[in-house]
């Protein structure tokens, strides 16, 4: 019996180390020892180059271009979803209120919630190529809407217009966020008593400071997961900006993801993209312990 | 009853409609404007949502001249010509089955091999557990992003670059830490007593994994299985990463290979195929989706709160 059950460990417990540690523990590892080099990829020789790629990151103004980028997404994509997906959430669970039941959610809130959350079942490869259509100048829907109400005046070249294409994508990230959060804090809503609700009701209190003392308090955790989580997406970004404007124009929607993408599989300078990567890694790390920090308050107990 | 006419608190984007002011006295008679009040935001995200996804749907149908002059238009027929131009010449067909193949291996071999290590990790003493555990726990704390150099070199130099199996292996390897994370809370909460019952009944090791532990777990295999399927579904980065090579383009992937048509497409003028192609990749997920949603909806919100 004893040996069987070794036996039995082992055969359940190799197989999918050995796949984990081939595919994701190895190049994790190696990672690190690839951005001390100036590997090229094609030679066999990789000269160890030790801090020269950080101090050429320092130096990189390509970087930090994409690094401003990452930073202004970080600030305002997180923000502007969190305070919608809260806002509509909380018009579908708390929204309808009715007499004696006290607190609801509105008619339909189970449609809504159907509908919002489109986008996240869909690859951000197809919202990309939607979004890219539609700022198209001519075909695209955006334009057709401004022209068909009387404001064509207001058609742009979206994308092509350097000091609009990185809102466009920003606008691309919050729309394809909110439904999930709008879900995600509808379901943390759901699970609050309704009788506190009750209670609010019956002392008078309205909507907004139902909202802001009571469901924001008791959703704080998981509005403390959303932040984190959103923060990450913002300094990825990668698979949105390159696909509906590849960095440009004129790089003003470089984000890092594509930095490195384009350094190791465009330029193949394998070494130096390795520490882009690590350096990323030191950033996301960072900021979500920050966000987590910042956002740090006395967790209410139930 | 009037403590609402004070300034409400610092509220996260929420107004009042004035109609909330009135009668604030419980229960309240009021919910019939401010419902609508609801409804006319909810509405318009409704729509914000979804018409875009509508407009790539009906444009499908339009001749390109259509589509280039009259994005508001409505197709003068259903051309499902274009349907056939996206499935057969713009390789739609190909990229289509290819996402089936891959995410038909990768999903299995992630479900079988992740439950097998979660059921081992839950259920059995043995030392390094602990080690193995937060081995596969700790991979969620990386971005994809810092393994695809080494990533791309460790598969090219297996021979698997530009393969499908290659891709299911990979895809598998990277859910591993959640599903294992997952399913080991799950296979940790499942019953002591009908393992011990089973294994004095004669029941092997082996026996009682598959016939009685994975069924028992069933609600929570299904979770993990539809988020995985998600993810491989959709995945991006590692596929365009590790399809690349000679003759790599009969085996990219659907999101692989829209992308890819929306560039070639572009060139060519052939916008009725572009949509056409997008609406192809973009159904089955939304039907799925529409058929499911309350799992998918779980699914997902359990995957982030992790």
């Amino acid at each position: 019996m004893r040996h069987g059950k070794r036996l039995f460990i082992a055969t359940f417990l190799v197989p999918p180390l050995v796949l984990y540690a081939l595919f994701v523990v190895s190049p994790y590892v190696q990672v690190f020892q690839l951005a001390t080099t100036d590997w090229g990829g094609l030679s066999p020789e990789a000269h160890f180059v030790g801090v020269d790629n950080l101090r050429r990151l320092f130096a990189d103004h390509y970087v930090w271009n994409a690094l401003r980028n990452n930073a202004i997404l970080l600030v305002v994509m997180p923000v502007v979803t969190i305070v919608l997906g809260l806002f509509f959430a909380s018009m579908l669970m708390v929204g309808g209120r009715r007499g004696r039941a006290g607190v609801r959610g509105v008619r339909g809130s189970a449609v809504y919630r159907l509908v919002y959350f489109f986008p996240q079942v869909l690859s951000v490869a197809i919202i990309g190529v939607l979004w890219k259509e539609m700022y198209a100048p001519n075909s695209g829907l955006i334009n057709g809407a401004l022209r068909a109400v009387g404001l064509g005046s207001l058609a742009h070249p979206w994308l092509g217009d350097p000091n609009l294409a990185f809102w466009c994508v920003l606008a691309v990230m919050v729309w394809s966020n909110v439904g999930f959060y709008v879900v995600l804090f509808g379901a943390g809503m759901q699970s609050i008593p309704r009788d506190i609700y009750e209670a609010a009701l019956l002392d008078g209190a309205g909507r907004a400071a139902t909202l802001a003392r009571i469901t924001l308090p008791l959703l704080w955790d998981t509005v403390q997961v959303a932040w984190v989580y959103l923060a990450i997406v913002a300094l990825d970004g990668f698979a949105l900006v390159q696909i509906i404007t590849e960095g440009g124009p004129g790089l003003r929607t470089d984000v890092i993801g594509l930095r490195l993408y384009s350094t190791a599989f465009g330029e193949a300078k394998f070494g130096y993209a390795s520490a882009i990567g690590v350096a990323m890694l030191f950033l996301t790390l960072s900021v979500a312990v920050l966000a987590l920090r910042l956002t740090k308050r006395d967790r209410v107990e139930l | 009853m009037t403590t609402t006419d004070a300034p409400p608190p610092t509220a996260v984007g929420t107004s009042r409609p004035p109609a909330d002011r009135t009668g604030d006295r419980p229960p309240r008679r009021d919910s019939g404007i401010v419902d609508a009040f609801s409804h006319v935001f909810l509405v318009a995200w409704a729509v914000l949502t979804t018409f875009p996804l509508l407009w790539a749907v009906v444009s499908s149908f339009k001749t390109d001249e259509q589509i280039l002059t009259d994005p508001w238009g409505l197709p003068s027929a259903l051309r499902w010509s274009n349907w056939v131009r996206a499935w057969n010449a713009a390789h739609i067909g190909t990229y289509f089955v290819n996402s089936v193949i891959v995410v038909a291996g990768s999903l299995t071999l992630t479900m079988l091999l992740g439950s097998m290590a979660a059921y081992v990790l839950a259920r059995y003493r043995f030392r390094g557990n602990r080690v193995a555990y937060f081995l596969f726990v700790g991979g969620m704390m990386f971005p994809v992003f810092l393994a695809l150099v080494p990533l791309f070199f460790v598969v090219k130099n297996l021979g698997l670059l530009g393969t499908l199996p290659g891709l299911m292996l990979v895809y598998t390897a990277y859910s591993l830490p959640f599903t294992v994370f997952f399913l080991t809370a799950v296979f940790r909460a499942l019953p002591n007593s009908i393992s011990e019952a089973a294994l004095v009944d004669g029941c092997g090791h082996f026996g009682l994994f598959f016939r009685v532990m994975l069924p028992m777990a069933r609600a929570g295999l299904l979770s993990v299985a539809i988020f995985n399927f998600l993810s491989h579904w959709n995945q991006y980065v590692l596929p365009i990463v590790l399809m690349q090579g000679q003759g790599a383009e009969q085996r990219w992937v659907l999101a692989q290979g829209l992308t890819g048509l929306a560039i070639t497409e572009g060139y060519r003028g052939d916008y009725g195929a572009l949509f056409a192609g997008m609406t192809i990749a973009m159904l089955p997920v939304l039907l799925a989706y529409v058929a499911f949603h309350r799992q998918v909806q779980s699914g997902l919100t359990a995957g982030q709160l992790k």
